[in-house]
């Protein structure tokens, strides 16, 4: 925002209050009423109203308090955002950016993981930051392209994920993966927390001599064809890992690629290890059964270990 | 961007000028001239590609609006508002090339009927998810609002879209805000076959303006003149910062929803009735009255107006189609993007 007095912000309580997660704290008193704007609950009116500004050589940042809620501002997104590139040429540089994920027992309405609703429309960009450093890298990023970008900051990792985050001006490249731990038996293909997890359950597992190599996504959309394609070919095996639901999530697009362009240097079937097809349950022992953990990574890699 | 000038002083005896209402009687007449041919002519010929909406009877509203607007304001049509189009600087040729799906329409293709956009005209369409244009429009607000140099934005809507949640979420926001938005509502009667009394349960939905905190006001929107002068005080309210206005302009759709309808759910009744209140022979009549134009000079412009019309239907029917496979390109806009590079073939 120093940098580009056409950024702004505008969402529900993200001015004196600082956001409902504190992610625009200090922001008001740095930037002002005019550029870190208090929007009343209309999720449809915030998304519409960063297009408007967008077409006018702004570039909004629109902050939904949580990403469930954009399913409110849905049709904004879908149909007005996404299509008027491609209609009529006019760049849209908008972000819609928001807390979103399981795992602080916040029920059905405050845990999704809706990502697949923006995969699943042309002209969108979707973003799923896992580290501090990409977090900073991939928001500048964001903000400077000229598309929409829907970017998921999982809420569980706020306050769990410290690492160092240089001062300075710096991005990561929109649909860029990044291999987090270097493996030869199987690659877990993930985004998001579920990086953490797969990077502990790749730490249990090499003492049982089974190798995992992480994939960090990164951006969902366009997801990094390449980088999928070259782990999977490295390892022969690979696990499909997501805290999304099963059916229609990203793990089904990803086997496709594979079995496509990579079928012959597979050794196993490929595996999912996903949520189950149900809404996010708010009681603990019904969420932790619904959240993809160390325990089931490692079993399914296990079982794919012996092919 | 061009400053907001403050309004010129008019003779008091004719408002808008004489030269104004020249102006409007030609934009109105060459919008009934080229809907009338795209819908009774040229979609019975099958040479329109899709559906076909147009606003006959009720082109006032878009012409005493619109007129008006300087080059810095920006206007959201709705798609019963061609005049806007052409008073924004699209060209006929242009507009017939996009509802005839050719590739040097402004949509290359990609969108029908007047799905048509252009920043640098000040021009953001719809899509087809009515109403979604009014919390667009407050976005455009916000950034004229910041830049201080009195430009305004029109969002145009009917009464259907009026039930939709976005007109809701536009309106409070521009009133909270006090965002230079007109919102002006073209009341036709009926939303594809649902009459009002199925829509709405207020008089008028002007009412609505108050519970926004905003004026809110009806006018005969099939007199140009009373559109002309009740957006010029809601403009006047906008530029000077007093913030959004609500307009509901009564009319008529003198046509079905689309030209596959045929309307046989409206009384015949009520199409007679409006026939007399036709905005455009109500023009021509002041006009005339005033020795702004002759007779003789209308009948000119009648004919200028055909031939103009003749001329773009010419021109879209000899214009190409786009290249198949252009159907991909341009999702994304990157540096080296598809419509910057490519220009469109026959440009």
């Amino acid at each position: 925002m120093e940098r580009d007095a056409s950024v702004f912000l505008l969402g529900e309580d993200i001015g004196t209050y600082g956001g409902a997660f504190k992610v625009t704290a200090g922001m008001w008193e740095k930037f002002g009423n005019d550029r870190v704007i208090d929007a009343p609950i209309s999720e449809s009116a915030i998304v519409g109203a960063a297009v408007g500004a967008a077409l006018m050589g702004m570039r909004p940042v629109a902050e939904m308090q949580f990403m469930d809620f954009v399913s409110c501002g849905l049709d904004q997104i879908v149909n007005m955002a996404a299509k008027i590139h491609y209609r009529w040429g006019a760049a849209v540089p908008i972000v819609v950016r928001g807390p979103s994920g399981a795992g602080v027992h916040g029920g059905p309405f405050h845990s999704q993981s809706n990502e697949m609703w923006f995969v699943h429309t042309p002209g969108l960009k979707v973003v799923a930051p896992a580290t501090a450093y990409d977090a900073k890298g991939l928001i500048k990023a964001s903000i400077r392209d000229n598309n929409p970008v829907i970017f998921y900051e999982h809420k569980y990792l706020y306050r769990r994920i410290k690492d160092e985050v240089p001062d300075e001006d710096f991005i990561v490249p929109l649909g860029k993966a990044a291999v987090r731990r270097e493996g030869n038996d199987i690659a877990v293909i993930t985004y998001g927390a579920m990086v953490w997890v797969a990077l502990e359950a790749a730490e249990l597992l090499a003492s049982d001599g089974i190798s995992l190599e992480v994939v960090d996504l990164r951006t969902l959309l366009p997801y990094d064809e390449q980088c999928v394609l070259s782990s999977a070919r490295k390892c022969s095996k690979v696990i499909l890992l997501h805290e999304d639901t099963r059916v229609g999530g990203l793990a089904g697009e990803l086997a496709a690629v594979i079995a496509e362009k990579a079928f012959a240097d597979l050794d196993g079937p490929i595996v999912r290890v996903t949520a189950p097809d149900t809404p996010v349950p708010f009681s603990p022992p019904l969420e932790e059964y619904f959240l993809p953990n160390v325990q089931k990574i490692a079993d399914a890699a296990r079982q794919l270990a012996v092919y | 961007m061009a400053q907001a000038r403050p309004t010129k002083s008019r003779k008091k005896t004719l408002s808008p000028d004489a030269k104004t209402l020249e102006r409007m009687l030609y934009y109105l007449k060459l919008t009934r001239e080229a809907e009338t041919r795209i819908e009774q002519v040229l979609y019975r010929q099958g040479k329109i590609v899709g559906g076909v909406y147009v606003g006959r009877g009720q082109e006032a509203i878009g012409v005493g609006s619109a007129i008006q607007l300087l080059d810095g304001d920006v206007v959201l049509p709705s798609h019963r508002d061609f005049s806007s189009f052409l008073i924004r600087g699209f060209s006929l040729r242009e507009i017939f090339c996009n509802w005839m799906a050719r590739s040097n329409g402004p949509s290359r293709g990609r969108d029908n009927t007047l799905h048509i956009g252009d920043m640098g005209r000040n021009v953001i369409p719809i899509i087809s998810h009515l109403g979604d244009t009014c919390p667009v429009a407050c976005g455009v607000g916000m950034v004229l609002k910041w830049r201080q140099q009195g430009n305004v934005a029109l969002v145009h809507f009917g009464e259907g879209t009026t039930s939709r949640g976005d007109v809701h979420e536009g309106m409070n926001m521009a009133a909270v805000m006090k965002l230079p938005v007109v919102f002006i509502c073209n009341n036709n009667a009926y939303a594809y076959s649902t009459p009002t009394d199925k829509q709405y349960a207020v008089k008028d939905l002007a009412a609505r303006g108050a519970a926004y905190g905003m004026p809110g006001v009806k006018v005969d929107g099939n007199d140009v003149l009373a559109v002309y002068s009740t957006v010029e005080k809601a403009i006047r309210r906008a530029r000077s910062g007093g913030g959004p206005s609500f307009i509901e302009c009564k009319t008529f759709r003198m046509t079905g929803h689309s030209a596959h309808d045929a309307a046989e759910y409206v009384p015949e009744k009520l199409f007679a009735q409006w026939k007399k209140k036709d905005p455009i022979a109500r023009l021509e009549k002041i006009v005339l009255g005033n020795k702004i134009l002759s007779r003789k000079q209308i009948d000119q412009l009648d004919e200028e107006v055909r031939k103009q019309v003749d001329d773009a239907v010419a021109y879209a029917e000899a214009s190409p189609y786009p290249k198949s496979s252009d159907a991909r390109e341009g999702v994304y806009c990157e540096d080296d993007c598809w419509w910057r590079s490519t220009p469109p073939v026959n440009e």
